[in-house]
């Protein structure tokens, strides 16, 4: 196709992402002008900008999948119920971020900007549809999250957590270029429906797993799956608390979409063959995650071994290799969002001398000081321990109906294992909360936190459980009609 | 009547009106300045009526119901995801156990009148608590059952570790993560005969049960998944090591409902689910169960005579009188089954009853120590009287519920296993050992401990919570038949549908 028709066919389809771009322009250069004094109107306008292109992915979403900028990119339902995901969950990092540097006094307007160019890159890796845009979309969102988790230049925490991350992370870009080149040497084609194609033909061989075992080692570190979470725990304690929250949300939905799309579309070939790749990654993870969480007494610690075990719970999903797998995984992490941002709006709403709560023992006699706040992180956790009436027992019941109908019921019984051991550490949070003698006063907690954390308990609970028949609708027909 | 409530969803009227109660006390909570005792009181009796309100409504689904039918009744169904759907109906033994919960839940919130502090949630979990345990018995879809089956820890774990004993932390956790790893095996099961079944419904399931059936080595590991959870829930030996540390810690209320009402679900889901979808396997691990069933009685009753503490004493007597439910069970017979539900039942007044006879005396005295007590006679003789009645009832005199229930799993087992059957009736003269025993260090002799001068009789209150349920142990004692003939359809249909089975 001529480049110039195509270009002109793509600009329409590419809206959400384009609207990303502006935002982020504009605001880089509003920020140079007027510094500072703009972080609230510039935060507030980037909390519009990413829920609109949100909006915009659902409302211009295609019937079929089309692939627009020569094939880069595809538009098509499960990139746009992903995308629905992310810009819901950076649009609430974002409000949370924004309150609580107001009330810390680090306004810097490069907050926005930043958290948009990372959501920008989320929007081209869960629309990714070749290798070059994989990748581009991938360190998009990576250099912006390096940068944030060194937010707090002064302060040695926050400064080991961004180095640490962008070295760690560099070297697995690095095995995701190396694993790429495998994958190109050995079937000829950075095209997804090429590759596809080949392995339908029986290319590669050793070659060719040799370089899916890269990607997917990659893309595990990306997610945070064991065993390549080390990093994990500490840039998560290192970064201030709004970008940790920021971390444990939107970037988990799209690695696990990417990683859905690569196995999904061009290795769907080579099932077999990954699926004790990822199931192991998804057991380790798993276990690992509840066992170390175990031992925490840092809160953003724990929640960093509690994303851990709850991406080896999505991978369980996408391990079956049947088309419930990827819609799975997709209803699994719809229904963990809501609970992550809620609980991290909680502990950003637990501020003493200004800063949110730090340790789990923060957390004691909540129940006797603040009955609401009790209730709301009381559902969050059981909702996130999946235990019913909550939406995380639905998603939790999701992945594990499809982890028996692939055949893997050494993994579903594991994980029951595993869910008892994480149920075991959000107890111990419970028993914080609701059994031991109250901590000192809290402040009083600000509107926004107090607003997204009750949004996220209602949708742990009443909302989403009973529009669950929806969702799931959704998510199944995403699947079905992309891969 | 009937008429009355045709076209009522009544199932789900009974079910969620605690629940609806609930929220109007956090409502009330919300508006209230703060709480203070005038409050509390209105919190507590506003809790009362609304338990008793939910007892009009299952009064009123009791009598829409038709006990001459077998078929499940009162059906609701509204379809959900992942293939469930809100299914709700009962049979007669789903009935009385949903009439046994919200009989007993009115008497606990009397008995919790003493609780002090935080009383807005204490009741607010109570109320949740009695929704998820009504649902766990109204429930059709095997995924709701498992929703309303799971739930009820959540409210049982911060009422245990909240308003509980000394380790009441301990005891929360235990009780927690015990019943968790048996509900999940049991979920991985339910999933997989969802897979195969093609349905979530539990007549169809069970109607795929019995006419295709699931094949026989697959029915041994469903029937194990599932035997992880009611067994623990039961609880039966080796498993019920939880069931002494959560009864002792938890308060008054919470013990009854504990006993009364939660200890039942694991019978329950026996008779629902093993024995009806694995009628082989069950053949194949009556043996099994047998020894269990007559060691936890030998052995808790040997135990139970060793104990300190008049609670831990309660809480191995049930664990015994629980052996002798799986033992009916499993027998398979009319007598067995039978018995196993009136025991059952029965079990719910009587340790319901002990233990808020232990209540009573805590609340005044703050310790449930044995041997703190003595010569209570002299000083409460009303209340040494109803100890007397419930005590006998435990030991299963003839005149109290506790007798028929006994000796027809008795009998239902010689019929298999004149072994079985003779090491359970050790059991039951273990019984009256520490039962009478307990007895007689508590309320007989003479009052050695000078503290207990001044105790005080039961007052109104105590008396309103103890007269139903002596009333319900004498008539269930005297006039077994009402409750025999009530749920012999549900009996005759288990039993058909465990004889189908090639053993």
């Amino acid at each position: 196709m001529n480049p110039a028709i195509d270009l002109s066919n793509s600009l329409p389809l590419a809206r959400p992402e384009l609207l990303l771009v502006a935002f982020a322009l504009v605001g880089a250069v509003l920020g140079a002008w007027f510094k500072d004094r703009i972080f609230v109107a510039l935060s507030t306008l980037g909390i519009v900008a990413i829920l609109g292109a949100g909006l915009l992915a659902i409302a211009w979403s295609p019937g079929a999948s089309i692939e627009i900028f020569q094939g880069a990119l595809v538009v098509d339902s499960v990139g746009a119920f992903a995308k629905v995901l992310i810009a819901l969950a950076a649009g609430a990092t974002l409000a949370l971020g924004t309150d609580s540097f107001t009330i810390t006094k680090e306004q810097r307007f490069e907050f926005p900007v930043l958290i948009a160019l990372a959501t920008l890159g989320m929007f081209v890796m869960v629309s990714a549809q070749d290798l070059i845009s994989l990748y581009v979309g991938v360190e998009l969102q990576s250099l912006a999250a390096y940068v944030l988790a060194a937010w707090r230049r002064d302060d040695a925490r926050s400064s080991e957590a961004g180095l640490k991350y962008f070295v760690l992370s560099a070297i697995s870009s690095g095995l995701l270029l190396f694993g790429s080149s495998f994958v190109y040497g050995f079937t000829g084609s950075i095209r997804f429906d090429a590759i596809a194609a080949a392995v339908g033909e029986g290319a590669g061989g050793i070659g060719l797993i040799f370089g899916l075992v890269l990607m997917l080692c990659a893309l595990g570190f990306k997610m945070s799956a064991a065993p390549f979470h080390m990093w994990t725990p500490d840039v998560y304690e290192g970064a201030p608390t709004p970008i940790t929250a920021f971390f444990a949300a939107a970037p988990k939905v799209a690695a696990v979409v990417l990683m859905a799309r690569l196995l999904y579309e061009p290795f769907a070939g080579m099932a077999p063959q990954w699926q004790q790749v990822v199931a192991a990654l998804a057991a380790i993870s798993m276990v690992w995650g509840s066992v170390a969480a175990l031992v925490q007494t840092n809160l953003k610690r724990l929640m960093a071994y509690s994303s851990i075990g709850n991406m080896g719970f999505a991978l369980m999903g996408l391990a079956s290799g049947t088309d419930q797998g990827p819609s799975s995984a997709l209803i699994y992490l719809a229904l963990y969002l809501p609970s992550t941002i809620g609980m991290f709006a909680l502990i950003l709403a637990m501020r003493r001398d200004g800063e949110p709560a730090e340790t789990i023992a923060d957390l004691n006699g909540l129940a006797k000081r603040r009955p609401w706040m009790a209730a709301l992180f009381t559902m969050l956790l059981f909702s996130v321990a999946g235990i019913p009436p909550f939406a995380g027992f639905m998603g939790k019941l999701a992945v594990f109906t499809a982890t028996m109908d692939g055949g893997l019921y050494w993994l579903a019984i594991l994980g029951g294992i595993a869910a008892v051991l994480a149920a075991a550490y959000y107890l111990r949070l419970l028993a914080s909360i609701w059994f031991a003698a109250p901590a000192p006063e809290l402040q009083s907690p600000s509107g926004t936190v107090m607003v997204t954390a009750l949004a996220s308990a209602a949708l742990t609970f009443p909302v989403l459980v009973l529009l669950l028949g929806s969702l799931q609708a959704a998510a199944e027909n995403a699947v079905r009609m992309s891969f | 009547m009937s008429e009355f409530v045709a076209g009522w969803p009544i199932l789900s009227i009974v079910t969620f009106l605690p629940a609806a109660g609930a929220l109007l006390i956090l409502l009330a909570r919300v508006s209230a300045r703060g709480e203070n005792v005038g409050y509390d009181n209105g919190v507590k009796l506003l809790t009362l009526l609304i338990t008793l309100t939910t007892l009009v409504a299952s009064l009123f689904a009791f009598a829409a119901f038709d006990p001459s039918n077998a078929d499940y009744q009162l059906q609701e169904i509204i379809p959900w995801a992942f293939g469930a759907s809100y299914a709700m109906g009962v049979d007669t033994l789903a009935m009385s156990l949903v009439m046994l919960t919200t009989f007993l839940t009115p008497i606990c919130i009397l008995a919790s009148w003493s609780i002090e502090k935080q009383v807005s949630s204490y009741m607010v979990l109570f109320l949740i608590l009695e929704t998820l345990m009504i649902g766990v018995f109204c429930a059709q879809d095997i995924i709701l059952f498992y929703v309303f089956f799971e739930a009820g820890l959540i409210p049982m774990f911060i009422l245990i570790g909240v308003w509980g004993g000394e380790r009441r932390v301990y005891a929360a956790f235990k009780f927690f993560l015990y019943t968790l790893l048996g509900s999940l095996l049991m979920l991985v099961a339910i999933i997989f005969m969802i897979a195969t079944a093609g349905t979530s419904n539990i007549p169809a399931l069970t109607e795929y049960a019995q006419t295709t059936g699931f094949e026989q080595n697959v029915q041994i590991w469903l029937w194990l998944a599932f035997f992880a959870s009611f067994a623990v829930k039961m609880p039966m030996w080796p498993v019920h090591t939880w069931l002494p540390d959560a009864h002792v810690e938890a308060p008054t209320a919470a013990s009854v409902v504990l006993a009364a009402i939660l200890l039942k679900m694991g019978g329950y889901g026996f008779l629902r689910f093993s024995l009806p979808m694995f009628p082989d396997a069950s053949h194949f691990f009556t043996p099994f169960v047998f020894a269990l069933s007559v060691i936890a009685i030998v052995w808790a009753s040997l135990v139970a005579f060793r104990q300190l503490d008049m609670k831990k004493l309660i809480a191995y007597s049930s664990v015994a009188h629980m052996g002798f439910v799986t033992m009916g069970i499993f027998a398979g017979n009319e007598q067995g089954i039978q018995g196993a539900i009136f025991q059952m039942l029965s079990h719910g007044i009587i340790s319901g009853a002990l233990f808020l006879c232990v209540g009573v005396v805590y609340d005044r005295m703050h310790t449930r120590e044995i041997a703190y007590y003595g010569g209570l006679v002299n000083r409460m003789p009303v209340y040494a009287a109803i100890f007397l009645l419930f005590t006998m009832g435990n030991v299963g005199l003839p005149g109290t519920s506790g007798f028929p229930g006994e000796i027809l799993t008795m009998v239902g087992a010689f019929q298999v296993n004149a072994w079985v059957a003779a090491g359970a009736a050790l059991g039951v003269i273990f019984s009256a050992a520490y039962a009478l025993t307990l007895y007689r260090k508590v309320a007989l002799g003479t009052i050695e401990n000078p503290k207990l001068d001044k105790i005080t009789d039961l007052d109104a209150r105590e008396w309103v919570q103890f007269i139903p349920l002596i009333i319900a142990t004498l008539i269930m004692g005297f006039a077994p038949s009402l409750v025999f003939d009530f749920t012999s359809n549900s009996a005759a249909t288990i039993i058909s549908q465990f004889a189908g089975a090639t053993p």
